[in-house]
Protein backbone atom coordinates (compact mmCIF):
# COMPACT_ATOMS: atom_id res chain seq x y z
CA UNK A 1 0.00 0.00 0.00
CA UNK A 2 3.03 2.46 0.30
CA UNK A 3 3.79 1.89 -3.28
CA UNK A 4 0.93 2.84 -4.24
CA UNK A 5 0.79 5.69 -2.67
CA UNK A 6 4.31 6.67 -3.83
CA UNK A 7 3.25 5.52 -7.43
CA UNK A 8 0.18 8.70 -7.16
CA UNK A 9 2.64 10.95 -6.06
CA UNK A 10 3.15 13.97 -7.74
CA UNK A 11 6.70 13.52 -8.67
CA UNK A 12 5.64 10.59 -10.99
CA UNK A 13 2.79 11.14 -12.54
CA UNK A 14 -0.12 9.23 -13.07
CA UNK A 15 -1.74 6.40 -15.87
CA UNK A 16 -1.69 6.48 -19.37
CA UNK A 17 -5.86 7.17 -19.67
CA UNK A 18 -4.95 10.53 -17.06
CA UNK A 19 -2.44 11.37 -19.20
CA UNK A 20 -4.50 11.51 -22.36
CA UNK A 21 -7.93 12.53 -21.05
CA UNK A 22 -5.89 15.92 -18.95
CA UNK A 23 -3.79 16.73 -21.88
CA UNK A 24 -7.36 17.54 -23.79
CA UNK A 25 -8.66 18.72 -21.03
CA UNK A 26 -6.35 21.52 -19.44
CA UNK A 27 -6.59 23.05 -22.67
CA UNK A 28 -10.66 23.46 -22.74
CA UNK A 29 -9.62 24.33 -18.63
CA UNK A 30 -7.10 27.11 -19.71
CA UNK A 31 -9.26 28.97 -22.46
CA UNK A 32 -12.18 29.06 -20.13
CA UNK A 33 -9.82 30.80 -17.46
CA UNK A 34 -9.07 33.73 -20.65
CA UNK A 35 -12.74 33.59 -20.98
CA UNK A 36 -13.58 34.55 -17.60
CA UNK A 37 -10.80 37.06 -17.69
CA UNK A 38 -11.47 38.81 -20.21
CA UNK A 39 -15.17 38.93 -20.43
CA UNK A 40 -14.91 39.99 -16.76
CA UNK A 41 -16.95 43.09 -17.37
CA UNK A 42 -19.90 41.80 -19.07
CA UNK A 43 -20.77 38.45 -16.96
CA UNK A 44 -19.60 37.39 -13.39
CA UNK A 45 -16.23 36.25 -12.71
CA UNK A 46 -13.55 38.81 -12.77
CA UNK A 47 -10.19 38.96 -12.65
CA UNK A 48 -9.79 36.63 -9.31
CA UNK A 49 -11.95 33.97 -10.16
CA UNK A 50 -9.95 33.63 -13.67
CA UNK A 51 -6.99 33.25 -12.72
CA UNK A 52 -7.40 30.57 -10.17
CA UNK A 53 -8.64 28.69 -13.05
CA UNK A 54 -5.62 29.58 -15.37
CA UNK A 55 -3.85 28.02 -12.22
CA UNK A 56 -5.57 25.66 -11.53
CA UNK A 57 -5.27 24.35 -15.44
CA UNK A 58 -1.61 24.00 -15.02
CA UNK A 59 -2.23 22.18 -11.25
CA UNK A 60 -3.93 19.50 -13.49
CA UNK A 61 -0.74 19.08 -15.85
CA UNK A 62 1.59 18.64 -12.36
CA UNK A 63 -0.90 15.96 -11.17
CA UNK A 64 -0.97 14.06 -13.94
CA UNK A 65 2.40 14.50 -15.76
CA UNK A 66 4.66 14.60 -12.65
CA UNK A 67 6.06 17.54 -11.04
CA UNK A 68 9.40 18.01 -13.39
CA UNK A 69 7.12 17.71 -16.75
CA UNK A 70 5.09 21.07 -15.15
CA UNK A 71 8.60 22.66 -13.86
CA UNK A 72 9.82 22.54 -17.21
CA UNK A 73 6.59 23.71 -18.46
CA UNK A 74 6.43 26.72 -16.77
CA UNK A 75 9.44 26.94 -14.22
CA UNK A 76 9.35 28.71 -10.84
CA UNK A 77 11.73 31.98 -11.74
CA UNK A 78 9.33 32.61 -15.13
CA UNK A 79 6.51 32.05 -12.74
CA UNK A 80 7.74 34.34 -10.57
CA UNK A 81 8.72 36.87 -13.62
CA UNK A 82 4.74 36.81 -14.33
CA UNK A 83 3.98 37.16 -11.04
CA UNK A 84 5.31 40.85 -10.87
CA UNK A 85 4.53 41.63 -14.10
CA UNK A 86 0.79 41.28 -13.37
CA UNK A 87 1.12 43.49 -9.93
CA UNK A 88 3.30 45.82 -12.05
CA UNK A 89 0.68 46.23 -15.05
CA UNK A 90 -1.91 46.82 -12.33
CA UNK A 91 0.10 49.61 -10.61
CA UNK A 92 0.47 51.28 -14.01
CA UNK A 93 -2.84 51.30 -14.71
CA UNK A 94 -3.78 52.93 -11.25
CA UNK A 95 -0.54 55.31 -12.36
CA UNK A 96 -1.93 56.44 -15.68
CA UNK A 97 -5.16 57.41 -14.19
CA UNK A 98 -2.85 59.84 -12.33
CA UNK A 99 -1.30 61.02 -15.32
CA UNK A 100 -3.93 61.48 -17.33
CA UNK A 101 -6.90 62.89 -15.91
CA UNK A 102 -8.02 64.03 -12.75
CA UNK A 103 -5.97 63.98 -9.56
CA UNK A 104 -6.45 60.72 -8.11
CA UNK A 105 -5.46 56.67 -8.74
CA UNK A 106 -7.27 54.72 -10.55
CA UNK A 107 -9.65 57.50 -12.58
CA UNK A 108 -10.98 55.59 -15.42
CA UNK A 109 -9.34 57.84 -18.10
CA UNK A 110 -10.10 55.45 -21.33
CA UNK A 111 -13.76 55.30 -20.87
CA UNK A 112 -13.95 59.27 -19.69
CA UNK A 113 -12.46 60.63 -22.55
CA UNK A 114 -10.89 58.23 -25.45
CA UNK A 115 -12.71 55.13 -26.11
CA UNK A 116 -16.21 55.42 -25.74
CA UNK A 117 -17.71 51.96 -26.40
CA UNK A 118 -21.43 50.81 -26.41
CA UNK A 119 -22.26 48.99 -23.36
CA UNK A 120 -22.30 45.23 -23.63
CA UNK A 121 -19.60 44.78 -26.01
CA UNK A 122 -16.13 43.79 -25.38
CA UNK A 123 -14.60 47.22 -25.66
CA UNK A 124 -16.38 49.07 -23.01
CA UNK A 125 -16.01 50.22 -19.47
CA UNK A 126 -12.21 51.99 -19.91
CA UNK A 127 -9.60 50.36 -17.60
CA UNK A 128 -11.70 47.10 -15.97
CA UNK A 129 -10.52 44.75 -18.97
CA UNK A 130 -7.40 46.09 -18.42
CA UNK A 131 -7.14 45.55 -14.75
CA UNK A 132 -9.05 42.01 -15.15
CA UNK A 133 -6.26 41.02 -17.35
CA UNK A 134 -3.70 41.72 -14.80
CA UNK A 135 -5.34 40.61 -12.08
CA UNK A 136 -5.63 37.41 -13.33
CA UNK A 137 -2.34 36.99 -14.89
CA UNK A 138 -0.86 37.86 -10.69
CA UNK A 139 -3.33 35.10 -9.37
CA UNK A 140 -2.72 32.48 -11.78
CA UNK A 141 0.85 32.92 -11.72
CA UNK A 142 0.81 33.38 -7.68
CA UNK A 143 -1.39 30.23 -7.03
CA UNK A 144 0.73 28.05 -9.41
CA UNK A 145 4.05 29.40 -7.93
CA UNK A 146 3.27 28.51 -4.21
CA UNK A 147 1.62 24.92 -5.68
CA UNK A 148 5.09 24.54 -7.31
CA UNK A 149 7.07 25.16 -3.82
CA UNK A 150 4.92 23.46 -1.84
CA UNK A 151 5.14 20.41 -3.65
CA UNK A 152 8.73 20.67 -3.48
CA UNK A 153 9.01 20.51 0.20
CA UNK A 154 9.76 17.91 1.63
CA UNK A 155 10.55 18.45 5.77
CA UNK A 156 13.55 17.43 7.38
CA UNK A 157 12.71 13.65 8.63
CA UNK A 158 15.05 13.91 11.34
CA UNK A 159 14.86 17.22 13.15
CA UNK A 160 11.72 17.02 14.57
CA UNK A 161 10.47 14.73 17.61
CA UNK A 162 6.77 14.52 17.37
CA UNK A 163 4.31 15.16 14.54
CA UNK B 1 -36.53 29.99 2.07
CA UNK B 2 -35.85 26.21 2.95
CA UNK B 3 -33.29 25.86 0.58
CA UNK B 4 -31.21 27.92 3.13
CA UNK B 5 -31.63 25.92 5.89
CA UNK B 6 -31.06 22.65 4.08
CA UNK B 7 -27.62 24.21 3.07
CA UNK B 8 -27.25 25.57 6.36
CA UNK B 9 -27.59 22.16 7.92
CA UNK B 10 -25.42 20.50 5.90
CA UNK B 11 -22.33 22.33 6.07
CA UNK B 12 -22.87 22.70 10.03
CA UNK B 13 -22.57 18.71 9.26
CA UNK B 14 -19.84 18.48 7.47
CA UNK B 15 -17.78 20.54 10.01
CA UNK B 16 -18.75 18.78 12.78
CA UNK B 17 -17.74 15.51 11.21
CA UNK B 18 -14.37 17.74 9.70
CA UNK B 19 -13.39 18.51 12.96
CA UNK B 20 -14.18 15.41 15.06
CA UNK B 21 -12.96 12.30 12.89
CA UNK B 22 -9.74 11.12 13.30
CA UNK B 23 -8.79 10.27 9.89
CA UNK B 24 -7.26 12.99 7.86
CA UNK B 25 -8.92 11.94 4.05
CA UNK B 26 -12.56 12.33 5.96
CA UNK B 27 -11.57 15.49 7.32
CA UNK B 28 -10.38 16.50 4.25
CA UNK B 29 -13.40 15.78 2.24
CA UNK B 30 -15.43 17.56 4.93
CA UNK B 31 -13.80 20.91 4.42
CA UNK B 32 -14.33 20.46 0.99
CA UNK B 33 -18.18 19.97 1.46
CA UNK B 34 -18.64 22.92 3.42
CA UNK B 35 -16.99 24.97 0.27
CA UNK B 36 -19.10 23.50 -1.90
CA UNK B 37 -22.08 24.13 0.71
CA UNK B 38 -21.11 27.56 0.46
CA UNK B 39 -20.89 28.37 -3.24
CA UNK B 40 -24.15 27.08 -3.80
CA UNK B 41 -25.43 29.35 -0.98
CA UNK B 42 -24.12 32.10 -2.65
CA UNK B 43 -25.49 31.01 -6.23
CA UNK B 44 -28.96 30.91 -4.59
CA UNK B 45 -28.85 34.29 -2.80
CA UNK B 46 -27.72 35.52 -6.66
CA UNK B 47 -24.26 36.68 -5.97
CA UNK B 48 -22.52 34.23 -9.30
CA UNK B 49 -19.51 35.93 -8.60
CA UNK B 50 -19.01 35.28 -5.34
CA UNK B 51 -19.67 31.69 -6.07
CA UNK B 52 -17.51 31.03 -9.02
CA UNK B 53 -14.37 32.10 -6.83
CA UNK B 54 -15.42 29.83 -4.00
CA UNK B 55 -15.57 26.60 -6.30
CA UNK B 56 -12.79 27.41 -7.63
CA UNK B 57 -10.66 28.52 -4.17
CA UNK B 58 -12.54 25.72 -2.71
CA UNK B 59 -11.16 23.10 -5.38
CA UNK B 60 -7.68 24.37 -4.78
CA UNK B 61 -7.17 24.21 -1.65
CA UNK B 62 -8.27 21.06 -1.13
CA UNK B 63 -5.56 19.85 -3.73
CA UNK B 64 -3.15 21.81 -1.70
CA UNK B 65 -4.58 19.63 1.33
CA UNK B 66 -4.47 16.54 -0.09
CA UNK B 67 -1.01 16.86 -1.01
CA UNK B 68 0.15 18.51 1.83
CA UNK B 69 -0.81 16.20 4.23
CA UNK B 70 -2.10 12.64 2.94
CA UNK B 71 0.40 11.97 -0.08
CA UNK B 72 2.76 12.18 2.45
CA UNK B 73 1.80 9.54 4.67
CA UNK B 74 -0.23 11.26 7.49
CA UNK B 75 -3.41 9.92 7.86
CA UNK B 76 -4.43 9.69 11.25
CA UNK B 77 -4.28 12.25 14.32
CA UNK B 78 -3.45 10.85 17.52
CA UNK B 79 -2.94 12.56 21.00
CA UNK B 80 -5.84 14.19 23.24
CA UNK B 81 -6.77 17.22 23.35
CA UNK B 82 -6.48 19.89 25.65
CA UNK B 83 -8.39 20.79 28.48
CA UNK B 84 -7.30 24.32 29.10
CA UNK B 85 -7.62 24.63 25.06
CA UNK B 86 -10.97 23.60 25.03
CA UNK B 87 -12.32 25.59 28.04
CA UNK B 88 -10.73 29.07 26.21
CA UNK B 89 -12.43 28.31 22.90
CA UNK B 90 -15.79 27.70 24.51
CA UNK B 91 -15.35 31.07 26.30
CA UNK B 92 -14.49 32.74 23.36
CA UNK B 93 -17.49 31.20 21.07
CA UNK B 94 -19.91 31.87 24.17
CA UNK B 95 -18.96 35.33 24.22
CA UNK B 96 -19.58 35.89 20.38
CA UNK B 97 -22.98 34.18 20.27
CA UNK B 98 -23.93 36.78 23.01
CA UNK B 99 -22.95 39.57 20.87
CA UNK B 100 -24.58 37.94 17.94
CA UNK B 101 -28.12 37.99 19.95
CA UNK B 102 -27.53 41.36 20.47
CA UNK B 103 -26.73 42.47 16.60
CA UNK B 104 -29.70 40.18 15.01
CA UNK B 105 -32.08 42.09 16.90
CA UNK B 106 -31.25 45.39 15.30
CA UNK B 107 -30.88 43.74 11.44
CA UNK B 108 -33.37 44.25 8.82
CA UNK B 109 -35.03 40.99 7.44
CA UNK B 110 -33.46 38.24 5.80
CA UNK B 111 -33.30 39.41 2.26
CA UNK B 112 -33.31 43.16 2.16
CA UNK B 113 -30.75 45.17 2.10
CA UNK B 114 -28.61 46.53 5.16
CA UNK B 115 -27.30 50.01 3.98
CA UNK B 116 -29.96 51.59 1.57
CA UNK B 117 -32.51 53.32 3.88
CA UNK B 118 -31.84 56.33 2.06
CA UNK B 119 -31.82 57.09 -1.50
CA UNK B 120 -28.58 58.21 -1.49
CA UNK B 121 -26.66 55.96 -0.32
CA UNK B 122 -23.39 54.37 -1.94
CA UNK B 123 -25.16 51.47 -3.36
CA UNK B 124 -28.01 52.98 -4.36
CA UNK B 125 -25.73 55.51 -6.27
CA UNK B 126 -23.38 52.46 -7.62
CA UNK B 127 -26.65 51.07 -8.88
CA UNK B 128 -28.05 54.18 -10.53
CA UNK B 129 -25.12 55.64 -11.91
CA UNK B 130 -22.65 52.12 -12.32
CA UNK B 131 -23.68 51.92 -15.96
CA UNK B 132 -23.25 55.40 -17.00
CA UNK B 133 -20.03 56.25 -15.70
CA UNK B 134 -17.78 53.08 -15.92
CA UNK B 135 -19.63 51.64 -18.91
CA UNK B 136 -19.16 48.01 -17.44
CA UNK B 137 -22.16 45.94 -17.75
CA UNK B 138 -21.24 43.84 -14.37
CA UNK B 139 -21.51 45.94 -11.20
CA UNK B 140 -19.69 44.22 -8.76
CA UNK B 141 -16.36 44.43 -11.49
CA UNK B 142 -17.14 48.46 -12.02
CA UNK B 143 -17.28 48.71 -8.06
CA UNK B 144 -14.03 46.93 -7.40
CA UNK B 145 -12.18 47.88 -9.58
CA UNK B 146 -13.39 51.86 -10.70
CA UNK B 147 -15.31 52.86 -7.48
CA UNK B 148 -13.91 51.04 -4.65
CA UNK B 149 -10.43 49.87 -6.85
CA UNK B 150 -7.97 51.18 -3.58
CA UNK B 151 -9.51 47.93 -1.70
CA UNK B 152 -8.70 46.03 -4.88
CA UNK B 153 -5.73 47.20 -4.78
CA UNK B 154 -4.78 46.35 -1.19
CA UNK B 155 -5.99 43.04 -1.66
CA UNK B 156 -3.71 42.16 -4.35
CA UNK B 157 -0.87 43.72 -2.39
CA UNK B 158 -1.65 41.21 0.53
CA UNK B 159 -1.77 38.27 -2.12
CA UNK B 160 1.69 39.02 -3.35
CA UNK B 161 3.14 39.70 -0.13
CA UNK B 162 1.74 36.42 0.67
CA UNK B 163 3.07 34.14 -2.03
CA UNK B 164 6.41 36.24 -1.76
CA UNK B 165 7.46 35.06 1.49
CA UNK B 166 5.97 31.41 0.95
CA UNK B 167 8.21 31.32 -2.04
CA UNK B 168 11.35 32.49 0.08
CA UNK B 169 10.78 30.82 3.17
CA UNK B 170 10.31 26.79 1.37
CA UNK B 171 12.50 27.21 -1.10
CA UNK B 172 15.46 24.54 -1.37
CA UNK B 173 18.23 27.01 -1.59
CA UNK B 174 17.54 28.89 1.37
CA UNK B 175 17.13 25.63 3.70
CA UNK B 176 20.45 24.37 1.88
CA UNK B 177 22.17 27.56 3.24
CA UNK B 178 20.71 27.41 7.01
CA UNK B 179 21.55 23.39 7.55
CA UNK B 180 25.87 24.55 7.01
CA UNK B 181 28.00 25.73 9.59
CA UNK B 182 30.31 27.96 7.48
CA UNK B 183 28.88 28.66 4.07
Amino acid sequence: MAEKERNSNGMKGMTVIVKTISSWVKVLIFLFGIYIIIFGHLTPGGGFAGGVILASSYVLLMLAFGREFAEENLSLPVASRLDCVGALLFAAVALFGLFYGAASFFWNFIHRKYLLGEPLELVSAGTIPLSNIAIGLKVGASLFLVILVLSTFRPEPSANKGE
Amino acid sequence: MAIFYILLLFMIIAAIIAVETQDLLSSVICVGAIGFGGSLMFLFLRAPDIAITQIVVEVLGLIILIRATIVRDRTFITGDREFFGMVVSMVIIFVIFLAGIKILEVLPAFGTPIFAEVSDAASQTYIREGLRETGAANLVASVILDFRAYDTLGEATVLFTAIIGATVILRKKSRKLLEEPDV
